[in-house]
This record gives C-alpha cells, structure tokens and sequence, in this order.
C-alpha cells in the first residue's frame, strides 16, 4: 500500500537527530512536526524569522505579528528566538539548518529538484526554497512518486524550470525511501506492501537495488 | 536633529512618480499600513516596489495595485492577489522574482556599502540567466548586486525620537534590512516613545538607518491564514 501523506511524515520524523535545527517547507513537511520522537529535542526554523517554532495556537493565543514561512499563525517553544530575514538566510545559506525537508514537482537521478514553477500557469515566486536547496547541508524531499496521471516524478531529467541542482539527498515518497547517489537513485527501503518491481516501474531515473530491500517500520 | 514628523502623509513627502521604494513586511506581517495608506492617497504612479510579498486583493501593497500606482514589482513570492496576476498577464506590470535569501541579503548589502556578493541561491536555474558565476568552495555561486531604494518604509513596534527601532516577533522579517538601504526610511511605529526610553541593549535597528519617523495609528494587522488547534 503506498504511504498516505501522514505516513510520510512519519517516516521522514525518523531521519531527525536530538540537538537538530530543521526547516520544514510547506504542505506534507510541516506535517514531520507532528512525529517528532518523544524526549528528543528538535529546534524548528521557519524562514521568515523564528527559532523555536511551536504548534498552531489555539483560538484565543492568535496573534498576527507571529506566523510562520506560509503565513500562518504559530507559537513558539521556550527558548526561542525571532530575527530578520538576512540573519534567517544567514542561518539558512551558512549551514547551519542540519536537515531542510520540503516538497518538489519533479526530481532527477543526480539530485536536481523542480518544486517552484509550472510554465503556462500562474507564476507565484520561488520564496526560500531556491536558497534552502542551494546551502542546506542535508535536504530530504518528501513527494508522491508518481503524477496523477501515473507518470513518474523520479526522472533523469527534470521536466520543470529547476529549484537547484545536485542537491537533493534523500526522498521519501509514498512508495519508497530513494538516496540520491554518484550513480542514480538508490532504493533504500519499500512501503509496506509494495514491491521492488512496482518502484521500478514507478521510476523513470536510473534505479540501483542492491540485496534485500527492507520494508519501512512505523 | 528632528525625525519626528506628524503623520504618515507628512512622512511620505518627496515621494515621486517613478521612484523606487522599499516595503518591509512577510505576507501582511510587519507591514507599514500607514505610509501605504497614504501612497494610496497621493495618487503618485509608475513605482518600483521592492517588498518579498505584493500584499492581497484589497490590502497592503494590493491597494497600490488596484490604483495601478506600480509599474515593476522585485518580490519572491507574489501569490496571493488575483489583481496582481491579471495585470501581469495583460502586460501592465513588471515582475523581477528574487530567491527569498537573496532579496533580503541585497537589501542588507545595499545599506552596508556591499556592493555586490556572490551566493549559491539560484546556480543552474533560471536566476543564473546572464549572471556571473564563479566555483568558490567547490560550488558554483552568481554574484548579486546591492539594492538600494529612494524611499524605504517599514514598520516596527516601539520606537524612539532618534529612530531607534524594536520589532515585535516575526514582524521584523524584510523591515530591518530594508531600513538600512532606504536613502530616506521612514518608520512608522505603534508606539513614539522619547530618546532614551527604550532600552539601548534591545534596539533591533540602529537610530541612524532611520530618517523620519512617526506613530502609526489604526492598525488592522489582516492575517492570511489563520490556524489553531483545538
């Protein structure tokens, strides 16, 4: 069964570290918030100025001075902090973020990302994920393997006006775990229920199997 | 020396057809309600509006859009305002899309006397069109230019006679490099306290970044997407 968008999440919660500093992009990477492993202590960064982001707030702790990077409302953890967005860039482009996890359209077998623009439709800006993909030390994507239409989005050549190049590191889509190697694609784990040949056939890049390819574990 | 002026209308005088202006604010955050208020009233067009965001349909950076006041907007993400994308695509206004990083750092250059940088935000995409890229530390990197604007308007918390500015949360975001690059800013604050009143440990932009400044009034502070949890 391929992976719902929460387990997804989940799974990628399973690549953080105690002591990590982690941006989360919008739609299925702001969901990893929610695995984060008990007693473990990851320090969330949101891009338009905080350190120590926390959960949505309830009703009555609105507050329109603090949101997050896709403008919505937010709290912070103890300990936090707020800045400008140079000194966020600076965080971001410095190297310090350990782990950025975001969305893409469209991924090559060299680690190339598509995830900000679509010709002939409306063209909205590529915010912060051309300076995430660019300096993060480790950039984990978490995607849909395939296109509605069942083509595959796991490609030797992007397809779309490109986010970066050679930057991706690790996928996690709703079929597989994927690093991205010198020499392709490298399948490192199946979702439940899903067989090595489904991934192939879902992948249009080069796609290395070595042994036995284990299942993922929640 | 006297920043102080009366009010936002007084504060955006000089203001011309055709000049560039900085706007500090993330989506409607920390956005200087006031001075846009009163660009609106002054009817002065053809503007080149530096600002990460251009506002929505009937707020913030929006209203000059609806008025048709801009001609060229320099943003990183512009997608929340349908009167935004209909002019785009009739052909009446201009868009210049900065990665995020990079707008804020260009801002925070042009105010430091940095006059161009190299970055690795945008290497083998469409942004490295006709830039200089160099390989530094193995990567290749385009080199960006400082911006600067004839009037930058932002937006803080408290300030002070001197211009001092605190920022309150996540509303400082493009304010204080803007602030810095503006060759005339001008602050508007929710609350004009006399020098020596804030605490000098805390002042998130200096005093001397700051050309006018005054005390806003009626803030709305929209907000985009309102989240909660149960």
């Amino acid at each position: 069964m391929a992976l719902t968008k929460e387990q997804i999440a989940q799974r990628i919660a399973q690549e953080l570290c105690d002591g990590y500093y982690v941006n989360l992009g919008i739609g299925i990477p702001t969901l990893v918030a929610n695995y984060i492993p008990e007693g473990m202590e990851v320090i969330l960064q949101s891009e338009n100025g905080i350190l120590g982001m926390g959960p949505f707030p309830y009703p009555d702790e609105v507050d329109a001075d603090l949101i997050n990077a896709g403008k919505q409302t937010v709290t912070v953890v103890q300990g936090a902090s707020y800045f400008d967005s140079s000194m966020s860039f600076a965080m971001i482009r410095g190297g310090h973020v350990d782990l950025t996890v975001l969305g893409a359209f469209e991924v090559t077998d060299q680690g190339d990302i598509a995830s900000w623009k679509i010709p002939g439709k409306m063209v909205k800006g590529m915010g912060g994920a051309m300076d995430l993909v660019a300096s993060a030390k480790n950039i984990i994507v978490a995607m849909q393997h395939c296109s509605k239409d069942g083509e595959s989005k796991l490609l030797k050549e992007c397809t779309l006006p490109l986010t970066g190049i050679k930057c991706v590191k690790r996928i996690v889509s709703d079929l597989a775990v994927i690093d991205v190697t010198e020499n392709g694609f490298k399948l490192i784990e199946r979702a439940p229920g899903v067989s090595v040949e489904d991934i192939r056939n879902a992948t249009q890049g080069r796609l290395i199997v070595e042994g036995n390819i284990p299942e993922m574990k929640f | 020396m006297n920043k102080v002026v009366k009010n936002a209308a007084e504060a955006i005088s000089g203001v011309e057809d055709g000049m560039t202006l900085m706007v500090g604010g993330f989506g409607l955050c920390g956005i200087p309600e006031n001075a846009i208020s009163a660009l609106s009233a002054s009817g002065v067009k053809g503007l080149t509006c530096i600002s990460n965001n251009a506002g929505i349909d009937n707020f913030g950076l929006g209203i000059l859009l609806q008025n048709k006041q801009i001609h060229k907007m320099i943003s990183s993400y512009v997608g929340e305002n349908s009167e935004f994308e209909r002019q785009l695509l009739h052909g009446e206004l201009e868009v210049e899309l900065i990665p995020q990083g990079t707008l804020a750092e260009r801002c925070r250059a042009g105010g430091a006397g940095i006059p161009a940088f190299f970055v690795p935000a945008g290497a083998g995409t469409e942004v490295a069109e006709g830039k200089e890229i160099r390989m530094l530390n193995g990567k290749p990197h385009l080199l960006e230019t400082a911006l600067e604007a004839d009037f930058a308007f932002v937006k803080a918390w408290k300030g002070d006679t001197l211009g001092n500015l605190v920022y309150r949360q996540t509303a400082n975001n493009f304010n204080h490099p803007m602030a810095m690059a503006g060759k005339i800013t001008v602050a508007e604050v929710e609350e004009l306290v006399e020098a020596g009143t804030l605490d000098p440990n805390f002042i998130h932009t200096p005093g001397i970044f700051v050309q006018r400044i005054f005390q806003g009034s009626s803030y709305e502070k929209r907000i985009e997407r309102v989240t909660t949890r149960e």
